[in-house]
């Protein structure tokens, strides 16, 4: 009787986050599959037709198109792996005794709080410039050649600038992972004379396993969609070697304002965010069952 | 007790507030945040005390940004603003979609006929003025004069590329962190393509033929790429891949540069010695051409203020547009800061005043924007008006795809022959695409 | 674990981390010096002593209003995310205590909601926007970061929620407890925490959405994200302003991430992933 009336609860307390995005979904979702199917330029809004496929047609044609695909895979494989690796490092580092371990938190942590275009503008021109930037001038010390970050690694730089913005992010959901581990646990490893590496690989690691598996997921969704650090450093450029799917797509809907192509391109992205979310979910998703 | 006055008396001044508020209309402004319009911004006082029932809402973004917001509410109808900050690229395409208000009640004392030409010839549709112009610029050439002068040069009245080029090469002296020659390269339509495109029409060439065939398979544009990549190759500064307007204008007021082709508004920075290293050292000299071609280029662009159709207080924003745009404005300028400070390249009788002769850009900066076309960009007919932009909608995307090309030839990531194929077979995709090849 | 580490180890540690420490913090650390420089300071190379100036600081606000974004983004920010944890909350508790087949599934689900490229729909939203009169309003924005960041906070909850131990619940049920008396005094004092941090780490998500809230406002309900527009990359140098401006723009959520740290790391332990 309990557990009736508690599953009807859960049924109604559920409704109202389903429905809204259930409407927040199917509303833009239908209209961008409406739009894709149609030629439509915002510039030229009289000679709206039917298009059929032609926009996926003209989407997938694009030079560029391939590319973008791996490069948009490539800047989510290479921030994740910076941020988890980076992240469980520095909540290692950041677990252990010291002195002024609330500010050392707070410095970590600061990144997330800069807005992404800005993070962008000032790794490009005073960090990352090899004119007068600051790891130009640091080079210039040890009489090395300034690397010209953006002619010779766009993409490397631009997963650089992106990883920086959420490592803290990784930083602090592992460290209260790790902060929840049992002292007496740890104790007992150390007692049965487990090494360093022995008490990571087998006790920490799979501690954290949930909390991985969250930070990849969520900062996924996330990554899937980087634009704005693109568009205020490269371009896209040089040539398409900094070009990912959402980049394209911008090029599309705010620089050619063809609200057809841009959606050919948004029904692509969708199709591609969930492949790879499958992809994940594979991988780590059994974590969430623990 | 005196929490009630204190509440009476707020709110009899809250009713006061809401009749005013009533009378009055409030004009949205959109506009770009470059030094004149936020000059302008701080000056807004002169106007609203001539018309007390006008009150100005600013809402300043950066240029990228700004274009979208309006380029989107125009086109949606959103209605979001009353007055819009919009390039000479944008005039004739928005003009021909009946997207923007003629402008005909400007004031008694406007003097349209005092425009510059060249200027207003692209703000013009069937006689009727689309928006007016508030700065223009056209592109020159800035040079360090002791350099010159240490490497045994002068600069030529009319200089060609063979020239620059040769100059270039001669002062580059890399061991002093010190390049000939400093120019865009960073992608984009507005970036690496305006001044490529202003190249290219200096050596002869053009974007489309008459029946809008991409060019980029022909000789011109092979010279004029190879020309640029070579050059930057030998006396560019590192990083020119993805450097822009503003990334070159640190370098050259660094003393990093030898020479910088770009907007003549560059001209107002590098020769304020309160921020500039060089500024008593420099000297200018219009967009060279090629040996033996007839054209500087033809760069031009104004920022200019416009008034989306369908606006519920186009007699206000009439009003606005004819205060901000008048020659009082740029009198109010010149008595409040300076003659320097005063928004450049709209009309010929600022050009005829002794006070603003007297900066040290203003003549060349009158001579580069005279000698700018865009009803005939280049030597070879052309469908299109333009300069260093084509005025057709879809130039913002392919210009920033072939500026994407370009700037990997630039980086060594491909070759110029590679560049241009490629940009030959995207142009023609998207020119296709847009029904101009049949 | 050797609780009593010995004061050699500890400054170690103390060492390395504040190494490590101040080179991630160094970006931000040197756009606060620079906006105390003046502009050809500002490019004329590393240094990390400026001439101390507060001109920028005066001139960012000469030039442009900083409370009434500031305020937006406040209100913008902290409504979005009361608003997605009202809806969120229950949603995330009947998943985590009376978890179906489907459970996993509707998550995936929710995320998936996300995937949607922004660029890609902004005319859609933007028409949206405008039949309804939301444009430039905080009200059609506050929605707009609910949404958007609901899924994110479902999840967030869940996994807190998965943590509190199912026996107290038996126990409390034991007792006689009703339903409504079991969620206010047993489960909500343990789900403090969890709430708290999700309600911190919505908060900056919401303050530093650029996209929307950029391209659907225009002065009444512009938040800092279009401040800071307004600021970036002018024709000439603007380095020492805009770092001024951003140093503005951080500096709020900067404190509150400051005074919460300690909230924030706690919550953490105490909900997530045993």
């Amino acid at each position: 009787m309990a557990t009736r009336q508690t599953r009807t609860l859960a049924r109604i307390m559920m409704m109202p986050s389903v429905l809204l995005l259930l409407v927040w979904m199917i509303v833009p979702l239908a209209m961008t599959l409406w739009f894709s199917f149609q030629n439509y330029n915002l510039l030229n809004p009289a000679n709206v037709s039917w298009a059929g496929l032609f926009n996926y047609q003209f989407f997938y044609t694009d030079p560029a198109f391939f590319q973008s695909i791996w490069n948009t895979l490539l800047i989510v494989g290479g921030v994740l792996f910076i941020t988890i690796v980076g992240g469980i490092a520095l909540a290692l580092l950041l677990d252990q005794p010291m002195f002024g371990q609330g500010i050392v938190r707070i410095l970590v942590i600061s990144p997330f709080f800069v807005m992404p275009p800005v993070a962008a503008l000032i790794w490009k021109n005073m960090i990352m410039h090899p004119g007068y930037g600051v790891l130009a001038d640091l080079f210039k010390v040890f009489g090395a050649t300034p690397i010209d970050w953006f002619a010779q690694f766009p993409l490397l730089s631009i997963i650089i600038i992106v990883a920086w913005q959420w490592l803290p992010f990784a930083t602090l959901i592992l460290l209260t992972s790790l902060q929840s581990l049992d002292g007496e646990q740890k104790e007992a490893a150390e007692m049965d004379g487990a090494g360093l590496v022995a008490r990571f690989w087998h006790l920490t690691l799979p501690h954290m396993a949930r909390a991985i598996t969250v930070v990849i997921l969520i900062q996924t969704i996330f990554l899937l969609s980087v634009y704005a650090e693109i568009l205020v450093t490269t371009n896209g450029g040089p040539g398409y070697a900094s070009t990912n799917l959402p980049f394209l797509i911008y090029r599309t809907a705010l620089l050619g304002y063809d609200v057809g192509g841009a959606s050919a391109g948004g029904v692509i992205a969708i199709v591609l965010a969930n492949i790879v979310a499958l992809f994940v979910m594979r991988a780590v998703g059994k974590n969430l069952d623990r | 007790m005196t929490l009630k006055t204190l509440m009476l008396g707020a709110c009899s001044l809250l009713a006061i507030a809401g009749t005013a508020q009533a009378q009055s209309t409030t004009l949205t402004i959109a506009t770009v945040n470059n030094g004149d319009m936020i000059r302008m911004q701080s000056l807004t006082e002169d106007f609203t005390t001539k018309n007390p029932d006008i009150q100005l809402n600013w809402v300043t973004l950066e240029e990228n940004v700004l274009r979208e917001r309006v380029t989107t509410d125009v086109a949606t109808k959103g209605g979001q603003y009353d007055v819009m900050t919009i390039g000479n690229y944008e005039v004739p395409i928005w003009a021909k979609q009946g997207w923007l208000l003629p402008l005909d009640n400007l004031g008694a004392d406007y003097d349209a006929d005092d425009l510059l030409p060249s200027i207003r010839s692209g703000l013009q549709m069937e006689g009727k003025l689309y928006a007016a112009p508030f700065y223009g610029e056209s592109a020159m050439l800035m040079y360090r004069t002791d350099l010159f002068e240490k490497a045994g040069l002068t600069m030529p009245e009319n200089p060609t590329w063979e020239f620059i080029a040769d100059a270039a090469r001669k002062i580059t002296d890399r061991n002093a962190n010190l390049s000939g020659i400093c120019l865009r390269g960073k992608a984009g339509w507005g970036e690496n393509m305006a001044f490529l495109t202003a190249l290219n029409n200096s050596f002869g060439g053009r974007w489309f033929d008459e029946n809008w065939k991409p060019q980029f398979d022909q000789p011109e544009w092979k010279e004029s790429l190879q020309f640029y990549v070579d050059l930057m190759k030998d006396a560019g500064p590192s990083g020119a891949s993805s450097n822009g307007f503003n990334e070159n204008l640190t370098l050259f007021q660094q003393g990093q540069c030898g020479m910088w082709m770009d907007a003549t508004v560059a001209a107002s920075f590098v020769a304020d010695p309160k921020n500039s290293t060089v500024a008593d050292k420099v000297g200018y000299a219009i967009f060279p051409s090629k040996e033996g071609v007839d054209n500087h280029g033809n760069w031009l662009w104004s920022w200019n203020l416009a008034i989306p159709a369908g606006s519920t207080k186009a007699e206000a924003a009439q009003k606005f547009i004819g205060w901000a745009t008048s020659k009082g404005y740029t009198e109010l300028v010149a008595s409040k800061e300076s003659w320097a400070a005063v928004p450049p390249g709209t009309r010929t009788s600022l050009y005829d005043n002794a006070e603003y002769k007297k900066t040290p850009f203003a003549g060349p900066t009158f001579k580069a924007i005279q000698a700018a076309n865009i009803t005939k960009p280049t030597v070879k007919p052309v469908p299109y008006i333009g300069g260093q932009w084509v005025s057709i909608p879809e130039f913002q995307s392919l210009g920033t795809t072939v500026g994407q090309l370009f700037s990997a030839a630039l980086a060594g990531q491909s070759s110029v022959d590679d560049a241009l194929a490629q940009a030959q077979q995207v142009s023609t995709r998207e020119m296709t695409r847009g029904g101009y090849i049949k | 674990m050797a609780r009593t580490a010995s004061t050699g180890q500890k400054i170690a540690w103390t060492v390395v981390a504040w190494v490590i420490a101040l080179v991630i913090f160094f970006p931000i650390l040197y756009t606060i010096i620079t906006s105390f420089k003046t502009e050809p300071e500002a490019i004329a190379g590393i240094s990390l002593i400026p001439s101390g100036t507060f001109q920028n600081y005066i001139d960012v606000e000469t030039q442009r209003d900083y409370f009434r974004p500031f305020m937006n983004s406040v209100i913008i920010s902290l409504g979005s995310t009361v608003l997605a944890l009202i809806v969120a909350i229950p949603a995330a508790w009947s998943m985590a205590f009376s978890p179906t087949r489907r459970t996993k599934d509707i998550l995936m689900w929710m995320l998936s909601t996300k995937m949607m490229p922004a660029v890609a729909v902004l005319v859609p939203i933007y028409l949206l926007f405008r039949d309804w009169g939301l444009l430039d309003s905080r009200i059609g924005l506050t929605v707009m970061l609910t949404l958007i960041n609901l899924p994110i906070v479902v999840w967030m909850l869940y996994t807190y929620f998965r943590e509190i131990p199912g026996e107290i619940l038996e126990a409390s049920r034991m007792d006689g407890a009703s339903l409504w008396n079991e969620i206010i005094y047993v489960l909500t004092p343990m789900a403090v925490p969890g709430i708290a941090s999700t309600l911190l780490l919505n908060i900056i998500l919401a303050w530093n959405e650029a996209f929307w809230t950029i391209r659907l406002t225009t002065t009444n309900a512009a938040p800092l994200t279009a401040f800071i527009a307004s600021f970036s990359s002018p024709q000439g140098l603007f380095w020492a302003k805009l770092s001024a401006a951003s140093t503005m723009a951080i500096a709020p959520i900067l404190i509150m991430g400051w005074f919460s740290q300690r909230q924030l790391v706690r919550g953490l332990t105490f909900g997530a992933v045993k």
